[in-house]
């Protein structure tokens, strides 16, 4: 890793429409730390993960990030016509590496590489997005329910991954409405910065 | 630069014809359609014919130029490629520049080859086409950069293609009338307004489709 991942936000807010869902948070994140983000459907983790990304502006507060940002959200950002090995290489190539067979089998994607990624299940897309976070080996990780339409095994493959990606140095930030074991157990309630 | 290469063939990949997001002959069968129905309408009215000839082919590009619009933009909004775009670095101008020149790769060049067909349907004399597809070497970057700009500005709404087609029309005006008028009066003048006009535009679109994009994102 080229330098110490940082994320660190300061008194932030956020708005939708004419609401103000939280206001506030301070957060502080150094690498190889994991923050679970709890909170009831619409209490704004989505849009605080994205403010952290820097993909949305804050109402008010500011971000400060060190390290490059890797991000999973619902949406798999993978051509739906193309053939999985294709949709995955574009991204892999564009961070200038290449989708490791070692973690696509971890993935059990190994033999879907054909299959075009509109014909995939709910668990394989995810999978396939994480596959994407993997090969961009970004030292912030921004999950947004990582777990959503995984089985068991998957569940327990993305709690591996976050335990070695923390060990490795990376900084982790969770938002998941089911329970999820990270390597370290700090819980950001979102509903204690309701406005 | 090298993430921008491998963007633009990835868009590439997409568009052109026979392309994953298919649908990319549509413009070229659509047009060559219209071209083959006027004659139909006005009858076999062979001076006529040659003489409106020439705008009916404009017509029919424009029109032409409005059908890949609705799934230009918005499907990558959608899928959320452009955060992950963001996220590494990638500007929305530049990842809109680099589909204003996909956009008119896929497009473009086979609407100037089937002008041919199109021409002779019509029965257009040899200097009367070349104004036409010199007009439309002109003109078609003008209207790529158009139908970016609105197709992203409507990527984020629910409203598909009819309000594309209903925008594009009359901002393209101003490119139809210099490049269709420059048939009336051969010398020239239509053509480099028009061409002028299609450089302002392509300089412009892609700061205006990534504003648009980018307030899609932040919204």
């Amino acid at each position: 890793m080229q330098t110490v991942p940082k994320l660190a936000a300061h008194q932030l807010a956020c708005r939708r429409g004419d609401r103000i869902l939280f206001r506030g948070l301070d957060l502080s994140l150094a690498g190889g730390e994991a923050l679970y983000l709890s909170g009831p459907n619409g209490i704004g983790k989505t849009s605080l993960l994205r403010i952290l990304a820097g993909l949305m502006r804050p109402y008010a507060g500011s971000v400060a990030r060190e390290g490059t940002i890797g991000m999973v959200d619902g949406r798999p950002a993978l051509d739906p016509q193309a053939p999985l090995g294709t949709a995955l290489s574009f991204w892999a190539r564009l961070d200038g590496g290449a989708a490791s067979d070692e973690k696509l089998a971890m993935l059990g994607l190994s033999d879907l590489l054909d299959v075009p990624v509109r014909y995939l299940s709910t668990g394989q897309t995810k999978r396939a997005a994480l596959a994407r976070l993997l090969a961009q080996d970004a030292q912030i990780w921004l999950l947004d329910e990582p777990l959503n339409g995984l089985d068991v095994q998957g569940v327990a493959l993305v709690e591996t991954l976050v335990a070695q990606h923390c060990a490795a140095g990376g900084i982790a930030l969770v938002a998941s409405h089911q329970p999820i074991a990270l390597p370290t157990s700090t819980t950001l309630a979102i509903v204690e910065y309701v406005a | 630069m090298n993430a921008l290469l491998r963007l633009l063939l990835r868009d590439l990949a997409m568009l052109l014809p026979g392309g994953r997001r298919g649908g990319s002959l549509l413009p070229f069968l659509f047009f060559l359609a219209v071209a083959m129905l006027f004659p139909f309408a006005v009858g076999p009215d062979a001076p006529l014919l040659a003489r409106t000839g020439g705008g009916v082919i404009w017509v029919a590009a424009l029109l032409a130029a409005i059908l890949p619009l609705d799934r230009l933009v918005a499907p990558d909004l959608e899928l959320g490629t452009f955060d992950q775009l963001a996220l590494r670095g990638v500007s929305e101008e530049a990842a809109m520049a680099m589909r204003l020149i996909a956009h008119w790769l896929s497009f473009a060049p086979l609407l100037l080859l089937a002008t041919l067909p199109a021409a002779a349907l019509l029965g257009l004399e040899g200097e009367i086409m070349r104004i036409v597809l010199l007009g439309l070497l002109a003109g078609t970057p003008g209207l790529a950069a158009l139908g970016l700009m609105i197709s992203a500005l409507t990527a984020g709404l629910r409203v598909g293609a009819a309000l594309t087609g209903l925008l594009l029309i009359p901002l393209a005006v101003p490119i139809l009338i210099f490049g269709a008028g420059a048939l009336s009066q051969p010398d020239g003048a239509g053509l480099a307004l028009c061409g002028a006009l299609s450089l302002v535009l392509v300089a412009v679109a892609p700061f205006a489709a990534g504003a648009a994009v980018r307030a899609a994102r932040e919204g």
